[in-house]
Order: structure tokens, then C-alpha cells, then sequence
């Protein structure tokens, strides 16, 4: 594969807090336009290795690239400063599993805020960028209403569409459903489905199998901080390599865990 | 009775000028005290035990002590230390020493009970420190404490009664000045009384409409 299509490099990464090693020498790649989802049971470190991304963590040892940028460290080796560090994290989306929406603003306010505010761009390109992706997610009548007076679909709806309007190179999913009712977890998987089929460049860390399964390019499964195994889709969710694959995949098929923890 | 309130009435030059004096102290102490409570916020939330120490006891030193014996302090005290300010200065300094660590502690308990994640989302979209503090941490904050605040600001409205022992020339002291010069305590007191109630109704109304704003965001 051309490293000019490689939007994000993580080699060798490792954090730990205290005496609890949370990522052990986790490497990853990720192409232009591949949809990675990290799976593995809670605690296996999947929100930690993504946090790692864009710095919200400082791994303890390995390097991450963002376009052939290291993230976090600048040229001479030392941390990177909080202006290039704002750079860097304006082209990584970033997409919580308890949506994260800024209270005080307006859901178009919301989508605004971070291009005009940090990126600078200019005000009404920005906005309407913004309402062509409220358009998009099927939300362009809730402009002007407030995060508080949302469903929780419609809150990660907006979040995805936040994240969207930063132009961004990578976006990252942290359990974009698991804080939703199953009833609307439909409708925030429909829009990252279409954003898949799109292009984008994702790594989504998720217990929805289903959607791991069509949707991805690429599955890495995480246990105690290791990556244990990763491959394409239809060969991890038909023949596992490991053990601990196969034990973790037959209890979501046995329904015991249903993708909240 | 009636003819008490006309007394009160042609002296009404020295109460105006009195409600002038108090509102001007108050609205000089709300705001003073809450920019320097922002200030000291952090210092309480510090994870330096020596900061958050030092912090915590001045907050409770002066939570604890009556603002009538510390602006005694102030002006008849301090001079003994050979620190010396005239009856405006120890009145506001007091007033303002004495609310910041009220202030204070209304901002903490606001900013603990902000939820983590949106202050992290502003991390991850790249608001530096400065901006994430003015943008994202700051609206919200001010929102939720904004009654509270509201509240303390009464509070200062009323204690500044208290610096009529120092002959700063306020409401109360003015209203003490007409009873003493004509006999009429009780015109001149109870009108006092309306005209803080005025005041205190603009202050909840400014409350109120913060609350609208807030309701909205909730």
C-alpha cells in the first residue's frame, strides 16, 4: 500500500496508569477512506488507544503519525506546542460516546463553534457547511434548538455532524452508540454507515458487531491492552485466529452482552 | 405620620445620594469580588496542598466571621498594623475582601458540577487553553451559577448597611443622619427599606433573565 494514502500511522504504543498497563505495543494502520473498528471487551484499552490519537492521552512509548505528521512531539523531540498541538487536533474529528455537545450553544452554533473559533474559517462559508450537514443528517429543522431538547440519537447525530464540519482527515468514534436506547442506535449507524460508503477515514471503537461486520474495511480486537488479532471483517467474524476472539465473539452471538457495559 | 415622610421627602437629595453611594459600592464590590473569586477558584481546586490549604482557609476564615467585626477590623484595626485607608477605601476593600471567597466558593461548586465531557470535547477540537476557558468552560459555568451569584450580590447590597459604622456616607447612613437631625426613625428607615427592596428587584431581575437563558440550556 502507497504511504501516501496512509492517513494514520500508530506504532508501538503503550500507556499505563499507575501499575495498570491499559495499551501494550499497539500498532496500527489506517488508509484513506478504510473504516477500522476496534473491538474487544471494557477494559481493553479500545477508548484509551483513541484517545492516544489525538493526544487527549500522552502514550508512554510509541509514536503516532497523522499523515506523516507525528502527533504530540515536535521535530526536536520534544512536546509539540499547544499551537501546533490545536493544529493537529483540528484535523482529527472526535465523536463521544456521551456526545459531548456544548450545552450553551444552538445545535448550528454547535457545528460553527470550532471552524470559525479555532480553524478561523470564514463565517458564512462555515455556515453553510454547516447546514448542508445538518441536511445530512436529517436535523436541518433542530438549527436553533438546544442539545438539552434532543433525543439521544439526534444529540450523536449532531455530534458526528460537529465533528464533520472540521473538515476533518480522521474521525474517531468512542462508543458513538453505547449511551443511546437500542431504539435509536439505528439511526446514528445509518449515518456512519453512508459516511463509510462515503470514504471518510475512521477508527470506531464499538460493541455493535453487525455494524463492524458490513461496515468495515478492517477489525482490530483488543484484550488487555493487546492487539490480539485484526484482519478483514468476514474472516475475524468467521474464523477467528485466537482463543480470545472466539470466546468474545461467541458471547455477543449469545446475546449476554448486548454493547452496553 | 404623613407629615414624617414630607420631612423625609425635602431631605431626599442626601438619601438619593446615599442609594447612589450604596449601589455604587455594590456594584464596584459584586463585580470586583467576582473576577478575583475566578482568580482564586483554581488555587481551591489546586492539587498543591500548600495553594489549595492556604485557599481553603482564607474561604472559610471569612465565611466564618461576621462582616460587621471585619470591617471593624479593617478601619479600626488595621491602623494598629499601621495600615491606614480612609472610610471609602476600607468599606469597598472589606466589602470586597470579605465576598471573594464567597464568590469563590459559588464558582467552585459550579465548575465541579460541570459534566467533563464537553470541556474534553473543546480539547479535542483544539481550543487552546485561553479560548477553551473563555468559549467552553465560562458560558456554561456562568449560566448554572448565575442565581447563586445573584443571591450574593443581595447579600453585598446588604451587608454594605454594615459600613455606616465606618461614616461612609451610604443609604443607611444617610437614613440615620435624617432621623437624628428631625426625630422621624421611622419615615426615615422604612423608606430606606423600599429603596434597597428597589434595588435588590433589579438585581433579581437580571437574575431572572440569566435563568431564562440558563432554562433554555438545561
Amino acid at each position: 500500500m502507497a504511504t501516501l494514502n496512509k492517513v494514520l500511522d500508530v506504532a508501538g504504543v503503550s500507556k499505563r496508569f499507575g501499575a495498570n498497563e491499559v495499551l501494550s505495543d499497539v500498532s496500527l494502520q489506517v488508509d484513506k477512506g478504510e473504516t477500522v473498528c476496534v473491538l474487544g471487551p471494557s477494559g481493553s484499552g479500545k477508548s484509551t488507544l483513541l484517545r492516544c490519537i489525538n493526544w487527549l492521552e500522552r502514550p508512554d512509548a510509541g509514536q503516532i503519525y497523522l499523515n506523516g505528521q507525528r502527533v504530540g512531539v515536535s521535530g526536536a523531540g520534544i512536546a509539540m506546542s499547544d499551537r501546533d498541538l490545536s493544529k493537529i487536533r483540528t484535523r482529527i474529528g472526535m465523536v463521544f460516546q456521551h456526545f459531548a455537545l456544548w450545552p450553551h450553544l444552538t445545535v448550528l452554533q454547535n457545528l460553527m463553534e470550532a471552524p470559525v473559533q479555532v480553524q478561523r474559517r470564514p463565517r458564512t462559508q462555515v455556515r453553510d457547511e454547516a447546514l448542508a450537514l445538518l441536511e445530512k443528517v436529517g436535523l436541518a429543522e433542530k438549527r436553533d434548538a438546544f442539545p438539552s431538547r434532543l433525543s439521544g440519537g439526534q444529540k450523536q447525530r449532531v455530534g458526528i455532524a460537529r465533528a464533520l464540519a472540521m473538515r476533518p482527515d480522521l474521525l474517531l468514534f468512542d462508543e458513538p452508540t453505547s449511551a443511546l436506547d437500542p431504539e435509536l442506535v439505528g439511526e446514528v449507524l445509518v449515518v456512519m454507515r453512508e459516511l463509510a460508503h462515503e470514504g471518510m477515514t475512521m477508527v470506531i471503537v464499538t460493541h455493535e458487531m453487525g455494524f463492524a461486520r458490513e461496515a468495515a474495511t478492517r477489525v482490530l480486537f483488543l484484550d488487555r491492552g493487546r492487539n490480539v488479532e485484526s484482519g478483514p471483517p468476514e474472516q475475524f467474524f468467521a474464523t477467528p485466529e485466537t482463543e480470545r476472539a472466539r470466546q468474545f465473539l461467541q458471547r455477543y452471538a449469545g446475546g449476554t452482552a448486548n454493547g452496553k457495559h | 405620620m404623613i407629615h414624617d415622610f414630607g420631612i423625609v421627602w425635602t431631605e431626599r437629595a442626601l438619601l438619593l445620594s446615599g442609594l447612589a453611594n450604596t449601589t455604587i459600592l455594590s456594584v464596584l464590590a459584586a463585580i470586583a469580588s467576582l473576577l478575583l473569586g475566578f482568580a482564586l477558584t483554581p488555587a481551591l481546586m489546586s492539587k498543591h496542598l500548600a495553594v489549595s490549604g492556604t485557599a481553603r482557609a482564607y474561604v472559610d476564615g471569612m465565611r466564618c466571621v461576621p462582616f460587621l467585626l471585619f470591617a471593624y477590623i479593617v478601619y479600626y484595626g488595621l491602623p494598629s498594623l499601621g495600615i491606614r485607608w480612609d472610610n471609602w477605601t476600607s468599606g469597598l476593600l472589606a466589602l470586597i475582601i470579605y465576598n471573594t471567597a464567597y464568590m469563590a466558593e459559588i464558582l467552585r461548586g459550579a465548575w465541579v458540577a460541570q459534566p467533563r465531557e464537553p470541556i474534553e470535547a473543546g480539547v479535542a477540537f483544539g481550543f487552546s487553553d485561553l479560548k477553551l476557558f473563555r468559549r467552553i468552560i465560562l458560558p456554561p459555568l456562568l449560566l448554572s451559577a448565575g442565581p447563586v451569584i445573584g443571591n450574593q450580590t443581595i447579600q453585598i447590597i446588604k451587608d454594605s448597611a454594615f459600613l455606616t459604622i465606618i461614616a461612609l456616607p451610604e443609604l443607611t447612613h444617610a437614613a440615620s443622619s435624617i432621623q437624628s437631625r428631625h426625630y422621624v426613625p421611622f419615615a426615615a428607615f422604612i423608606t430606606a427599606v423600599f429603596l434597597y427592596w428597589g434595588l435588590c428587584l433589579v438585581v433579581e431581575a437580571g437574575v431572572n433573565s440569566v435563568g431564562r437563558l440558563a432554562e433554555a440550556r438545561r
